[in-house]
């Protein structure tokens, strides 16, 4: 009970010192936007190809925004020693990381709405798959957040989380499968594809949109999650290693 | 009664640097007790690895009877920690940050806000309650994160360097609340480079010195070893005297140089003045003042540590 209002208190904090601030609501917003009008502009697609880029756009907003704000929340509390204050609060480190992963989640989440609410102006969804879409969209947030978790502890200046995260963002836009199919990729990049954690979420979301998934849900789903767990522990271990010194 | 705080034999090692080498020592429940040293000596890495922010390299570590040598959160929830640097969010109000720290362990909001209150107005912040953090002088700082450290009431509570950098006048609040914290039951560990803020707070002391313990007695027991001695502070106008003449002339004397003009006799003898006084007039210096001085702990520091007292000093400089 105690550990869970020292949950709900750092979320919050998060939250609002963080995630409701304007600059950051952008962030995972102009980047995946600007990426699909170049698309669009490339392609001389026209409307209705929208659905075949939705899945993409939208993991590409959570992974943007997710990853970059846990570079704030946990590297840059690390570097002003804020951070301090919670290792010394009588909690686990996984709860604390939890919490502050917590708000990075929903954070994603939301982000990843902007572009289904945009296209359902633009375009016929009625095929979309609510249910599948919104499990999906979870998964891909929490598999961000835990891939921007591993980065953050990783490292010591938040300059150095946002580099390492490009590290792992740009090579999955294309190997993901969020603008081109992962069967255009050349032969020996494919088993890379299927090493990524997004190439699975992105097929969730595609499935969901217009049913165009190449893999069975529940794989997909078991993946995500493997990846999850093992990002989270891994994760709390360079903490336990690393920042209790 | 099984001692609060039992240290035996802590190490810990950055690199090449051995920031602590060996330190063992039991602390009873209410004590107030002083880690006394110069920088570097090893003070901040001690409470590090007390507080679970730092895993010692050897040794073992119980607190309140629990055994965190090798699980640092083992013993979180009786402590409060006072850090050296501020660890509280610039952006968030003093209030907020309290109530926030106080979520931490876990209270629930009416009690958070209450004692969030009742803390801003015992340490006179109740004015600035609704101010960003960010925007605190250093002396508010500081209190506004002792007030952060206890506010949920821990049995023991860490300071480290809780004076340093502050203004006088905060400096002299802040050791008065420490007192009060004391005289309420509450076991304090607090690190200073201050040898008059551990004379006058502390009951017990440790000295340490490159990440040893070189002594560790009660206040009483250390000022006893120089209560015999006899010591005087002279300064003249004309710097043309020196005090190394003075020192060949009375062999019998302990004289040190504190500035040009400036020197501390000491002896096991009463020191005749007037004697002294002439000698320095006939070597040209104008004898400005010739004052006795009670010995100190500054003095029992010296004598056990061999290091000079000048960077162990307060900003006010020696004094009553
Ligand atoms: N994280 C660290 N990495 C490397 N060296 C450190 C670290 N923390 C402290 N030290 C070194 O350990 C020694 C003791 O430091 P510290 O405990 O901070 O001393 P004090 O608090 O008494 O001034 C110093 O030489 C310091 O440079
Ligand atoms: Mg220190």
């Amino acid at each position: 009970m105690k550990g869970w209002i020292a949950f709900w208190n750092i979320f919050i904090k998060d939250i609002r010192t963080y995630y409701l601030k304007p600059p950051n609501i952008s962030w995972g917003l102009i980047f995946p936007l600007s990426w699909t009008g170049m698309f669009f502009i490339r392609s001389g697609a026209g409307l209705e190809s929208i659905p075949e880029v939705l899945p993409g756009v939208t993991a590409l907003s959570v992974l943007f925004g997710t990853t970059s704000m846990l570079a704030v929340t946990i590297t840059f509390e690390k570097k002003n020693r804020t951070f301090e204050r919670l290792l010394l609060a009588p909690i686990s480190l996984e709860l604390l990381m939890l919490a502050k992963t917590a708000g990075a989640i929903l954070f994603g989440i939301a982000n990843g709405f902007a572009p289904l609410i945009l296209a359902g102006f633009a375009a016929d969804l009625s095929g979309l798959d609510p249910v599948i879409f919104f499990l999906g969209l979870v998964m891909v947030a929490v598999v961000s957040a835990f891939l921007g978790l591993f980065v953050a502890v990783a490292v010591q200046e938040v300059f150095e989380a946002q580099t390492l995260s490009n590290f792992f963002r740009f090579p999955m836009m294309f190997l993901c499968g969020f603008f081109f199919p992962i069967e255009k990729l050349p032969v020996f990049l494919r088993p890379l594809s299927y090493v990524l954690p997004m190439t699975y979420g992105v097929d969730i979301l595609r499935g969901a949109v217009h049913g165009g998934n190449k893999m069975a849900y529940g794989l997909s789903f078991l993946v995500l999650g493997a990846f999850c767990v093992g990002l989270f522990f891994k994760s709390i271990g360079n903490v336990r290693r690393n920042w209790i010194i | 009664m099984a001692p609060i705080i039992e240290a035996n034999n802590l190490r810990k090692s950055f690199g090449d640097v051995e920031a602590v080498a060996d330190i063992s020592f039991r602390i009873e429940k209410g004590e107030l007790f002083g880690f006394l040293g110069p920088n570097g000596a090893g003070k901040t890495t001690t409470i590090k690895m007390l507080t679970g922010l730092a895993r010692p390299d050897g040794g073992t570590l119980y607190l309140g009877g629990i055994d965190c040598t090798d699980d640092p959160k083992a013993a979180q929830h009786l402590i409060g920690v006072v850090p050296d640097e501020s660890n509280l969010y610039p952006e968030l109000t003093g209030l907020e940050n309290l109530c926030f720290c106080a979520a931490l362990y876990g209270m629930d909001k009416s009690r958070r806000q209450a004692r969030a209150r009742e803390l801003l107005d015992s340490f006179g912040l109740a004015q600035a309650a609704d101010r960003k953090f960010g925007s605190y002088s250093k002396g508010m700082k500081r209190k506004l994160a002792i007030a952060a450290g206890i506010i949920h009431r821990p049995a023991i509570l860490f300071l480290d360097e809780p004076t340093t950098g502050i203004d006088v006048l905060s400096a002299r609040q802040i050791r008065q609340l420490i007192a009060e914290l004391h005289r309420l039951g509450t076991t304090i560990f607090l690190t200073t480079h201050y040898i008059e803020e551990a004379e006058r707070l502390c009951e017990r002391i440790a000295f340490i010195v490159s990440g040893r313990i070189v002594r560790i007695d009660s206040i009483e027991h250390l000022l006893q070893s120089v209560q015999g001695k006899h010591m005087m502070e002279i300064s003249w106008a004309n710097p043309l005297a020196h005090g190394e003449n003075l020192a060949q002339a009375f062999p019998e004397l302990t004289v040190e140089t504190l500035l040009p003009g400036t020197i501390r006799i000491e002896s096991d003898e009463p020191i005749h003045v007037g004697v002294l006084v002439r000698f320095l007039e006939e070597q040209g210096g104008h004898v400005l003042e010739a004052r006795r001085i009670q010995p100190s702990l500054e003095d029992v520091f010296i004598n056990i540590t061999g290091i000079k007292g000048e960077s162990m000093r307060n900003e006010g400089g020696r004094g009553a």
